[in-house]
């Protein structure tokens, strides 16, 4: 079983994810789909540290998710005070930034 | 279940076919995450995925990181987005029709030069040699060999993303927080509001809903004596985040004749 | 030196006199004549009070100078504003404010039905300040000043009527023209300051045995520039014959007796330059011939009685600035000729007002004829100009012009003969034209139209005339008798060893002078006298006529030469600058303007249409690692 199997299905995964980014309006799924790269970067960090022997790569996805932890909190939170304001968690409501 | 997997782990043949099995299967599931309609079902599609990748890491000998994943990301975080979903519209479905103009097309003409070149720079890249391994380095256990890094090698960022971890919470709870712009009103000043308000028919207080229709449901209207259905019965939040059914419809006057047709 | 402190009361009262007028406006209407001719009359009493002061001293203090304030101090460059009266200067000051103040006499009563007299006597007023700057200045950039305010002046004046488009057109013809030379003249300021570092005559003339005779010799062309362009010297002489559509004061004051003669007051003023500059110097004297004979051949043909004395002034100029150029012997007999005939021109412009006066404005001479019976005094005035123009002794011209001829004639070589014939020649044809002059208005038959009245001019008018007679009778023996106006100004121009030297004796060239202007007389006499003279031009004229009655084509020429291509150039000078300079600078706003518009869709303020761009930005650095990497 070569270990560059599983950099591909990260790749794939990091990929889809990004489409998510673009072409879905839910803030919600927009941000599922950031956690869905994080994590893809997450399975190369752990696939590197196996194909080289230590754990530094084990290490760095862990503070991935740490960072991603703290992103999702302030996210939402970000999520919910927009909702406030204009009863919709869609991003292209959010518009306001050419004006 | 952990256990098999990290014996699967460790022999090539085994992995080969978890791989083999779990991975187009998780990568259908982040390609149903794009598709389907319903952010929920977006949502059990993702916590699959996580799991997914979760089985994967202790399938590399990250048998720390695994656990970690399905705890923080599986147990908490997916946990969080769906709480945030119900409090925004656990209903509300996503339309996916395109708005703006041009994007799909650029989005998916990307996204296929983005994963043809990635996968393309993967397989020219050689190592020239196997993998190694983590059967050194895990020696004295994996989650011994972590907490050696991060409480030597990286003890410095280890402080840092602590902090910001506090800051992340400090800042979401100062987000979701809201002020009041006035004081909080007396009993007495409710109750002179309720009675000098603008209409008596509310003094005691709003109609439940569903009372008197033909549905005691949270999101269907009561209806007043004279047969016509009370908005006011419905929570507003219900109202606002579109989930209310269409009031009119429980009119009096329409009930009954569509009493008689069934007849 | 002598330092006086009262030069500056000639400038200054006249000066006073143009702002008082000026900027009280028509509160001195009823007045403002009488004050300017009294302002022009002190400063000629000032003038004549100098010149005793002068008379006074001996010979090497009689140069006075008076430092009034310190102009310019820029590191090396060092110029105060500083008057200096000589020999030179007092001639010219007592020609200026004598014949000017005259002139303000004669214009009280010309102008008196113009309802701007007031202007008129502000203009004549600020002319006698400036010139007075220019032939009082000390340096060569207080001279310009002078220069500048002159022209200004004299802008001022042949547009005085400038509700008629004509005469606005021709002063600014003449504004122009005279632009020309002063540019010739900040040139030859620059270049003296460049290779000698200073500007002041003093100065220069000190410079000029350490400084290169191609610098001399640029300085003193460029010089010629300014000259030619103030008095009207080939090829700058277009503007004259124009000028005359100023009122016949300002003709009489401006454009004969003094102004024009400002170019003559430069080259003698800048002799020691000259002196140094062969080349430079026999350039001047060609210009001289050239004016000469071009002035005489248009005075020929033109039947406006102005444009016939304008073209004489031209000539006589002429004759001034060949005799300049021809070195130490000429500067004084270019001064003197340019003495005399102030008196014997300002005169017969004076002369021809006062016809004009009492002819309905009329100037053709076609349509005067035997107007001596009418107007005596004029007639005698004028007929004593015309007397000494031609050199008859004894009157002024006589002695003047003669000296002049002489001078050429000693020359030397084949240049002495080629320039004694053309002054012949020229002696000739102007007493041709002014004999002509003289038939057709004051004698023959009436051919004036109906309701002209012609009658003598008032005694303010005639009185001037009269008194101009006097000087165009004595003034010339009075300035050579025993070499009076030569010793004189014997300090500046040092030509005793050239001097006495005869190569023909004087009096045969008095001889052939004589003999050609019998000639002319006679020539003009038979055609003129003896036929009779339609009241229209005639039209079957010869092409020499037809040439000469438009100036000798030099409008055309200038048009054809000069503007034409000027014009086509600043024509593609305005195409090039909008197309290229303007396309270039609206070009660059063009493009930022359609390429942030075009990048503007970008900026649609969709999160999610960042994030593609975003995307898309990643695909590229990976495909540049891509590139790298294979």
């Amino acid at each position: 079983m070569d270990a560059s199997n599983y950099l591909y299905i990260s790749a794939l995964l990091f990929t889809i994810g990004a489409v998510g980014v673009v072409v879905r309006r839910n803030a919600i799924v927009v941000f599922m789909c950031i956690e869905l790269m994080l994590n893809a970067s997450n399975l190369s960090l752990v696939t590197f540290s196996r194909i080289n022997g230590d754990l530094d790569g084990q290490v760095m996805a862990f503070f991935t998710m740490v960072v991603a932890a703290c992103e999702v909190v302030v996210g939402l939170a970000i999520i919910v005070a927009i909702y406030r304001s204009r009863r919709s968690a869609s991003v292209d409501d959010a518009s306001l930034l050419k004006r | 279940m952990m256990q098999l997997a990290l014996e699967v782990g460790q022999t090539a043949q085994p992995e080969a076919i978890m791989f083999w099995i779990l991975g187009p299967m998780a990568v259908a599931a982040a390609l149903g995450m794009l598709l389907v309609k319903k952010a929920v079902h977006s949502a059990i599609l993702m916590a699959f995925v996580m799991i997914v990748l979760a089985i994967f890491y202790i399938a590399q000998d990250a048998v720390f990181l695994g656990i970690v994943q399905i705890v923080v990301y599986t147990g908490a975080v997916m946990m969080l987005f769906l709480f945030i979903l119900m409090l925004v519209g656990v209903d509300s479905s996503d339309s996916l029709i395109e708005t703006i103009p041009g994007l799909r097309p650029i989005a998916f003409t990307a996204a296929i030069g983005f994963g043809g070149l990635m996968v393309s720079l993967l397989g020219r890249a050689t190592l020239g040699r196997d993998a190694i391994g983590l059967a050194a380095a895990n020696a004295d256990g994996n989650v011994e060999g972590i907490a050696m890094l991060l409480f030597s090698t990286y003890v410095f960022p280890f402080e840092v993303v602590s902090a910001l971890l506090i800051t992340a919470a400090m800042g979401a709870m100062v987000l979701a927080h809201q002020h009041r712009t006035t004081a909080r009103p007396t009993q007495r000043q409710l109750s002179i509001n309720r009675f000098r308000g603008a209409s008596l028919g509310t003094a005691a207080g709003l109609p439940g809903p569903g009372v008197y229709a033909r549905h005691n449901a949270v999101d269907v209207p009561a209806l007043l004596p004279d047969g016509t259905p009370a908005p006011t019965s419905v929570n507003a939040s219900l109202e606002a985040r579109g989930d209310m059914l269409d009031y009119k419809s429980f009119d009096l006057a329409e009930v009954n004749t569509q009493i008689e047709e069934e007849k | 030196m002598f330092i006086s402190n009262t030069l500056v009361y000639l400038i200054a009262l006249p000066l006073a006199g143009a702002a008082i007028l000026l900027l009280a406006g028509r509160r001195t209407d009823k007045w403002g004549h009488l004050l300017a001719t009294a302002m022009s009359a002190s400063s000629f009493g000032v003038g004549l009070y100098q010149l005793m002061l002068m008379l006074d001293r001996p010979t090497e203090q009689r140069p006075a100078s008076q430092k009034l304030f310190e102009w310019i101090h820029v590191g090396e460059f060092k110029v105060d504003a500083g008057l200096l009266l000589d020999q030179l200067s007092i001639c010219f000051v007592l020609l200026i404010t004598g014949v000017g103040t005259l002139i303000h006499i004669y214009s009280i009563s010309y102008m008196s039905h113009d309802k701007d007299r007031r202007r008129f006597f502000a203009y004549l007023n600020l002319f006698i300040a400036s010139m007075l700057l220019l032939v009082l200045g000390d340096s060569y950039l207080n001279l310009y000043v002078g220069w500048e305010g002159v022209g200004l002046a004299s802008y001022l004046l042949i547009g005085f009527w400038n509700q008629k488009p004509a005469y606005a057109t021709a002063s600014k013809k003449a504004f122009v023209m005279n632009r020309v030379g002063d540019m010739g003249l900040s040139f030859a300021i620059m270049i003296a300051f460049a290779t000698m570092g200073t500007v002041s005559f003093v100065g220069v003339q000190e410079q000029v045995s350490q400084t290169s005779e191609a610098a001399l010799t640029a300085i003193g062309l460029m010089l010629l520039v300014a000259a030619a362009g103030k008095s009207a010297q080939f090829p700058l002489q277009a503007w004259l014959g124009d000028a005359m559509a100023g009122p016949t004061p300002v003709s009489a004051l401006i454009h004969a007796a003094t102004m024009v003669t400002a170019g003559v007051y430069l080259i003698t003023r800048s002799n020691f330059v000259f002196d140094a500059a062969p080349t430079a110097q026999l350039v001047v004297v060609i210009v001289g011939a050239i004016t000469l004979m071009f002035g005489a051949l248009i005075g020929t043909a033109k039947d406006d009685i102005k444009k016939a004395l304008a073209a004489s002034t031209m000539s006589q100029i002429g004759y001034m600035t060949l005799a300049a150029g021809l070195g130490p012997v000429g500067y004084a007999f270019a001064i003197m000729h340019l003495l005399t005939h102030g008196f014997f021109k300002a005169g017969m412009f004076l002369g021809a007002g006062s016809v004009m006066h009492g002819m309905n404005d009329e100037v053709n001479m076609r349509k005067y004829g035997a107007l001596r019976k009418f107007m005596p005094i004029t007639f005698v005035t004028f007929g004593l100009g015309y007397l000494a123009i031609l050199g008859i002794p004894p009157f002024a011209g006589f002695y003047s012009k003669d000296l002049i001829i002489e001078t050429a004639f000693d020359a030397g070589g084949a240049k002495g003969i080629i320039l004694g014939i053309t002054t012949l020649i020229g002696a000739s044809i102007t007493a041709f034209y002014m004999t002509r002059v003289m038939i057709l208005t004051f004698t023959g038959t009436k051919r004036w139209d109906g309701d002209a009245h012609p009658h003598e001019s008032p005694w303010l008018m005639w009185l001037p005339m009269a008194i101009l007679a006097i000087g165009s009778v004595s003034s010339g023996y009075l300035l050579s008798r025993g070499d009076a106006l030569e010793n004189w100004l014997y300090p500046l121009f040092d030509h005793s060893d050239e001097y006495q030297k005869h190569l023909i004796e004087p009096i045969i060239v008095s001889g052939m002078a004589l003999t050609m202007v019998a000639i002319g007389v006679a020539v003009a006499y038979f055609k003129y006298a003896r036929q009779d003279v339609s009241s229209t031009a005639p039209e079957d004229v010869s092409i020499f006529t037809k040439v000469a009655r438009q100036d000798l084509m030099q409008d055309r020429f200038n048009e054809a030469v000069f503007m034409r291509p000027g014009q086509a150039l600043t024509t593609t000078l305005i195409a090039t600058d909008q197309a290229v300079v303007d396309g270039a600078v609206r070009g660059v706003g063009q493009v930022a303007l359609s390429s942030g518009s075009a990048l503007r869709g970008l900026q649609n303020g969709y999160v999610r249409s960042y994030a593609a761009i975003i995307l898309v930005g990643a695909i590229a650095l990976i495909a540049a690692i891509w590139v790298v990497v294979s």
